[in-house]
């Protein structure tokens, strides 16, 4: 007979939050058998991988630099994940923002004023809400799928940088190269420490841990999100309306895209370039989740993340590993929090009796994880 | 277990802080795809590879970095850990290698097709038109539509001379011919280039050629029983039968004159665009389906290039209107074909702007 999946009673508490732990060591573990079979030593590539990009504090500013944007989209993305909304677009409201703060930050070219940076990052928000709202309104209106929808977007929005970068936004003296001029200083964000790239974002972004926090946890909409999502039939007889917790939801979640967007531009960037983010509205979905979906755990999973690309180039350079080592270090470790997950939340049966076949008990695992606390 | 590699880890720290001191010259790579390419950045390191075997230097990179936020990081970690020189061998380096520069002023920095230098960064980069002008005249004794299919990546001055001086060349032998092109607006997305040399093939071009660094455009060739060119290397392995001849970038020498140069403290900023003479620029050997006539007028092409008889860009020169643009006797200037943005007579479309 073959095994079965079975649905707990009652999964243990700690466990749920200790499997992103678990999942953690065994990817480590699995790592040392990778690395075994590479022919290079485990503890050398360990330690390049996970200790000497944090060894310095140039190496921890780095980290910052590269978590900022993956917490501040992944702490908005858990917002709407909680309450069910299916934001897969972070991507392209990030690209959204940067367009918006980088044609900012170029139309005050050579000006000065305190005014400048604030107006960058408000824009920022405004056109990762603008391309978010989209989303919303196709939900609400229409009932189209967000999570197509929201990708699709990504796809246009990529598109429309390029053509923006290839047109009114280049740089009149860069030979038709797709790049737009160097921002002034005053359109650049305050490096926080001499000699390093930690500027003001990473700031804001811990900022953005603390509200997020206190929206969940203190305040009636958090309740509303948290309660849309684990049984949307009880919050609509409460009087939640859906449609507003769709809006809400994507318009924070697009506005924090746009913001990372828009400091990634006028940050470690400093112009707009066809490419801004190798990804990171994608990658803080991962982040969302094996931060269990709570503001203080994504930050945790950001620094994670970004200590994983740090440490990948570390290992390039220190060792010769091939880049593709990163990315398996990465599907590694979602992986094992997905198998963690599964067997935290069911056992294994071999006997016949077993009611429950394999297809919704994934279903319904999705959806158990979302109610963690 | 977790102890154990607790304490490995401890080790390994303690190993590395204790540190090996030697007076081998290390140089540095940055590059912008991954080295399995077989195009762009497969040739870089292939440059990198005989650069460690003819001189006594220790070389490391860092494959696939995104022309973005991180490319500083990494250019400064190189920077940071010793490198004495450090190649940035894609255009979108170039801001951070200044920046990196900037802050390193002892450091070399060498970014290829850049435009920006500074006392410490030199340019470099290959007249990979010339090799376009050898391509062009083969393409243009062996098509039968007379459509030749270009799959582009981003229509920057680089790109846009090569498409320029194939044409040119195409038509020089045959005046019928006429040039499609495809941008993909990627240096790197086999998916996406092959896609486009399906649609150039059903638009009836039976030549493909391309400036996207995967062999996917010439694979579409090979199983649509069409012709093209390798990019970048020698791709003859992917595409036996369609690989008329390749374009291949031959980085070795330069890297190698380059580091001898540090080594021996003459390395000076500057800015170098070899071709074919130097050998920055060679051609693979033609393919089993170019016949000797042909093989004889592109050999021609080649040798008036190099002894220097021939320009790809001599007049007399038509734009797309058909207006006489390069007179007879005049050749486009450096300066002038590395702002190049215009096509000439025999291309389809427009430059997205």
């Amino acid at each position: 007979m073959l095994p079965r999946l079975i649905k707990r009673q009652a999964p243990s508490k700690a466990m749920v939050f200790l499997s992103p732990i678990l999942a953690l060591l065994l990817t480590l573990l699995a790592s040392v058998v990778l690395f075994l079979i590479m022919g290079v030593s485990p503890s050398a590539a360990l330690h390049a991988f996970f200790v000497e990009p944090i060894s310095s504090i140039y190496g921890l500013t780095e980290l910052m630099v590269k978590a900022t944007p993956l917490i501040l989209i992944g702490v908005a993305l858990s917002l709407g994940f909680r309450a069910g909304v299916w934001n897969i677009g972070a991507e392209g409201q990030l690209i959204l923002g940067g367009i918006f703060g980088g044609s900012t930050a170029l139309f005050f070219y050579e000006k000065t004023g305190f005014y400048i940076i604030p107006l960058i990052l408000i824009m920022g928000i405004i056109g990762g809400m603008l391309w978010a709202g989209i989303v919303a309104f196709l939900k609400t209106r229409f009932n189209a799928n967000e999570i197509l929808t929201s990708l699709m977007l990504s796809y246009v929005a990529a598109l429309l940088l390029n053509l923006l970068i290839h047109g009114p936004l280049k740089d009149p003296d860069g030979f038709n190269f797709p790049e737009s001029r160097l921002f002034s200083d005053s359109a650049l964000l305050p490096i926080l420490y001499d000699g390093t790239r930690l500027h003001l974002g990473a700031v804001i972004a811990l900022f953005f841990v603390g509200i997020g926090w206190i929206l969940l946890s203190r305040t009636l909409l958090g309740y509303q999100i948290k309660v849309m999502g684990d049984a949307p039939a009880a919050g609509e007889h409460a009087g939640f309306s859906h449609s507003k917790i769709i809006w809400t939801t994507l318009l924070i979640s697009g506005g924090a895209a746009g913001l990372a967007g828009a400091i990634e531009v006028s940050g470690p960037i400093g112009q707009l370039l066809p490419n801004i983010s190798p990804g990171y509205g994608f990658a803080a979905i991962i982040v969302a989740y094996v931060g269990r979906l709570h503001p203080l755990g994504v930050l945790f999973a950001a620094l994670l993340l970004a200590l994983s690309y740090l440490g990948g180039e570390t290992a390039q350079m220190k060792l010769n590993l091939p880049v593709a080592v990163t990315g398996v270090f990465q599907g590694l470790l979602l992986f094992f929090l997905l198998a963690c997950d599964v067997l935290i939340q069911y056992k294994i049966r071999t006997s016949k009796k077993s009611e429950s076949t394999f297809a919704p008990a994934v279903k319904s695992s999705i959806k158990s994880t979302s109610e963690v606390k | 277990m977790i102890k154990k590699i607790l304490t490995s880890v401890a080790i390994a720290t303690c190993l590395s802080a204790a540190g090996i001191a030697n007076a081998e010259t290390k140089v540095g790579f940055v590059y912008v795809g991954p080295i399995g390419d077989h195009g762009w950045s497969y040739q870089h390191d292939q440059g990198r590879l005989a650069l460690e075997k003819e001189l006594d230097v220790k070389t490391s990179y860092v494959e696939s970095v995104p022309e973005g936020a991180d490319a500083e990081r990494v250019i400064r970690q190189m920077a940071a850990d010793g490198n004495e020189v450090i190649f940035t061998t894609s255009f979108g380096y170039m801001n951070p290698t200044l920046k990196v520069a900037k802050k390193y002023p002892k450091v070399k920095f060498e970014h290829a097709t850049g435009y920006k230098r500074s006392a410490n960064v030199g340019t470099y980069s290959g007249r990979f038109y010339e090799g376009r002008a050898i391509l062009g005249t083969i393409a243009g004794k062996m098509t039968k539509s007379n459509i030749i299919g270009y799959v582009a990546s981003f229509p920057i001055p680089e790109v846009i001379r090569g498409i320029d001086a194939m044409t040119i060349a195409a038509r020089k032998v045959n005046p019928d011919v006429t040039v499609k092109v495809v941008w993909v607006n990627s240096w790197f997305d086999p998916g996406k280039e092959g896609d486009a040399a399906k649609a150039l093939i059903d638009q009836g071009a039976d030549i493909i050629t391309q400036h996207t660094d995967s062999p996917a455009p010439l694979q579409v060739a090979e199983k649509r029983g069409v012709y093209g060119f390798g990019q970048a290397s020698d791709m003859k392995k992917f595409a036996p039968k369609a690989q008329l001849t390749a374009i291949i970038d031959d980085w070795a020498p330069y890297y190698i004159e380059r580091v001898k140069a540090v080594m021996d403290g003459s390395w000076e900023s500057d800015d170098t665009w070899d071709g074919l003479k130097a050998g920055m620029v060679v051609m693979a050997p033609y393919g089993d389906a170019v016949p000797e006539d042909v093989r004889e007028m592109a050999d021609k092409v080649k040798a008036s290039i190099i002894d220097g008889s021939f320009h790809p860009f001599q007049g007399p020169i038509k734009n797309q209107k058909g207006e006489i643009v390069v007179k007879e006797g005049e050749t486009i200037s450096d300066g002038d074909l590395s702002k190049l943005d215009w096509y000439v007579e025999g291309v389809d479309g427009t430059i997205p702007k």
